[in-house]
């Protein structure tokens, strides 16, 4: 008996253990994310002024960050200008052409790959295809571009589009097909006006988490958007974005712009959060109406 | 499929005909073109692969199999060797994944089985907000808030306890006695980024990946299995380490292995905290290079043979990047093939 009770005591202390351990992960977790984020804050808020918005890089110290605000903006348009066809397009054939055959499966397969691949070796992949080329041609007049970096981030996006086109088309219940297809629709013109309607806030959500996920990346940028001290407006000539600057500034000695630096980072994570709970309050309400 | 020429035959007139032939026609064209953008995913990775391949051709083609083992990376005598940033890579990862599995799970374990109904889905989304913060915001982190915590805090308790130089001269019990663990912790810098450091800060970054994947896959233990094991008094830990893992095992190795594969690739962290230098060391707590810094701090200024030994790296890390990515999905898919999803 005595034996009996000390095994249940030593499963209950077990127990008791694991769970407190398990909560203390959770506190853990959590403790980083609040001190991340409160950092950024405070950091971020102290540094804010109206100079940031309406000065350029150039100044340096006495500088905002005008010009790379407009840089990201542009060259995240870019990206998600070209990822949003090409990804909702092939999001589309894995679900409604491909979705059964081999070749699609594997595709299926090769883009949540391609989903966590390092984004420093897409970023080359462009350098090679993009601006050497673009060096070459011009003499040397063209190097690096905004357009280039808008190409990098473009193959950074594209597989979020795919993946949340294809899942959000292969939640449209099948009998939809059945009926347009019964009434003489033609497959296309089932896939554009019918089944892309119905997903239409998926699809949409996964576009949004696609630009918060390329608003904060820097390392693809770095050798195809390179930097501009300057205000540039041009895709061809070179850009400054907002978290190409945030680096180049917090690798800086100057206290000064290490403080630009916390205010772009306190910029660059607001419009990401902003966007990634925008997305889910969008995905949140369709569920709610499509029940 | 179905298709407009299924029609009965009587009722077709020219115009019909006429119209069955240009939706059939549009049909295809609409199809190829789905197709095409669904290869560029294909193009995608064969692309960045062959790309960094062809770049570093030189430096392959200059070093061969040398390239994988010297520890020399010197652009004053144009002499390029791997193995310190492939190391640094290694390290990092590893530290990463020593702290972030067992949190992770832990998180995961929690938010199925421990916290009220109530508290789940709120700590959820804060877990997974995590997710969504820009790599480089950890970086900058990294560099301004933790590693002066980590020179302030950690470094010198490390030092004091567990180095075989600590600064007072009197060695501790651990390193006297555990061969090996003194070198890890021995360290003449006061910068406080490091091996040590890049791998907490990115244990932080895949803590949010792992921990989603096995939430989701703990969900997915059909309820009558727990309840079973309850019924015979089985304890909640007992339930979760004697049927829920098991159950999910190839997902959870696979949830890990997702964390790996961003770990490795990760730049803008690890380029902030780990110091940027070119030297093999044991320590922990030294400076060191991975593929992905090295690239980012270099690439821009780079010519010649660094420029296609750089290339080289990301070679490399893309191949490694991409194994450990497939392995890491392969196990995914077999607990969906086992639930008939």
């Amino acid at each position: 008996m005595a034996s009996n009770n000390s095994l249940y005591l030593r499963r209950r202390i077990a127990n008791i253990v694991a769970l407190l351990l398990s909560s203390l992960a959770t506190v853990v977790g959590l403790f980083f994310l609040a001190w991340i984020l409160w950092e950024t804050l405070r950091q971020g808020i102290s540094a804010l002024s109206p100079s940031l918005f309406t000065k350029i890089t150039a100044y340096g110290e006495d500088g905002g960050l005008a010009n790379a605000m407009v840089g990201s903006l542009l060259i995240n348009f870019i990206g998600i200008a070209i990822a949003t066809p090409i990804g909702v397009m092939a999001g589309m054939w894995l679900a409604e052409y491909a979705n059964r055959s081999k070749l699609g499966a594997s595709v299926r397969f090769l883009n949540d790959i391609l989903l966590s691949a390092p984004s420093i070796v897409l970023g080359l992949f462009v350098y090679t295809i993009i601006v050497l080329p673009m060096k070459n041609l011009t003499d040397g007049a063209i190097t690096f571009s905004g357009l280039a970096g808008g190409i990098a981030l473009s193959l950074i996006a594209l597989p979020v589009v795919v993946r949340t086109t294809d899942e959000m088309l292969r939640l449209v219940p099948s009998t939809l097909r059945e009926a347009a297809l019964s009434l003489g629709v033609p497959q296309w013109k089932l896939t554009m006006q019918i089944l892309v309607r119905s997903a239409r806030s998926g699809i949409i959500t996964g576009i949004l988490l696609a630009l918060a996920r390329i608003s904060g990346e820097t390392a693809p940028l770095l050798f195809t958007a390179f930097g501009n001290n300057y205000m540039s407006l041009n895709p061809i000539d070179k850009m400054a974005s907002l978290p190409q600057v945030i680096y180049q500034y917090a690798n800086d000695p100057g206290d000064k712009l290490h403080a630009i630096a916390w205010a772009g980072a306190f910029v660059v994570t607001m419009f990401v959060l902003l966007l990634s709970l925008g997305s889910r309050l969008l995905f949140a309400r369709s569920k709610v109406s499509n029940d | 499929m179905s298709s407009p020429s299924m029609v009965n035959a009587p009722m077709v007139t020219a115009d019909m005909a006429a119209r069955n032939r240009r939706d059939a026609r549009n049909d295809r064209l609409f199809a190829w073109l789905l197709a095409a953008c669904g290869m560029i995913v294909l193009a995608t990775l064969v692309g960045a692969a062959g790309s960094t391949l062809w770049g570093g051709r030189d430096a392959f083609a200059t070093f061969g199999w040398h390239f994988l083992i010297s520890t020399e990376w010197d652009p004053g005598t144009d002499t390029y060797g791997a193995l310190v940033p492939i190391f640094g890579t290694v390290v990092t990862a590893l530290i990463a994944l020593l702290i972030a599995v067992p949190v992770s799970f832990g998180i995961s374990l929690f938010l199925t089985e421990v916290a009220p109904n109530w508290l789940r889905s709120p700590v959820g989304s804060a877990i997974e907000l995590l997710a969504g913060i820009p790599s480089i915001i950890y970086g900058m982190w990294g560099l301004f808030i933790f590693s002066p915590f980590m020179s302030a805090h950690v470094k010198p308790w490390l030092i004091n306890y567990m180095s075989t130089q600590p600064d007072d001269g009197k060695v501790a019990w651990i390193p006297a006695h555990v061969p090996f663990i003194g070198k890890l912790f021995t360290s003449q810098y006061p910068f406080g980024g490091g091996v040590l450091t890049a791998g907490i800060v990115l244990a932080i970054m895949v803590i949010p990946f792992i921990s989603s994947v096995m939430r989701e896959v703990f969900q997915t233990v059909p309820t009558r299995l727990k309840e079973s094991a309850y019924a015979l008094g089985s304890s909640t830990w007992e339930v979760v380490w004697d049927i829920v893992l098991p159950y999910t095992r190839s997902a959870v190795i696979g949830g890990i292995f997702l964390g790996l594969g961003r770990a490795l690739g990760e730049t803008m962290a690890v380029a902030f905290v780990l110091g940027n230098a070119f030297q093999l060391s044991a320590s922990l707590l030294a400076p060191g290079s991975s593929i992905a810094s090295a690239i980012a701090n270099q690439f821009s200024e780079a010519a010649g043979l660094q420029k296609s030994a750089l290339m080289a790296l990301a070679f490399l890390l893309f191949v490694v990047t991409f194994i450990v990515l497939l392995i890491a999905r392969m196990m995914l898919q077999r607990l969906a093939t086992k639930e008939g999803r």
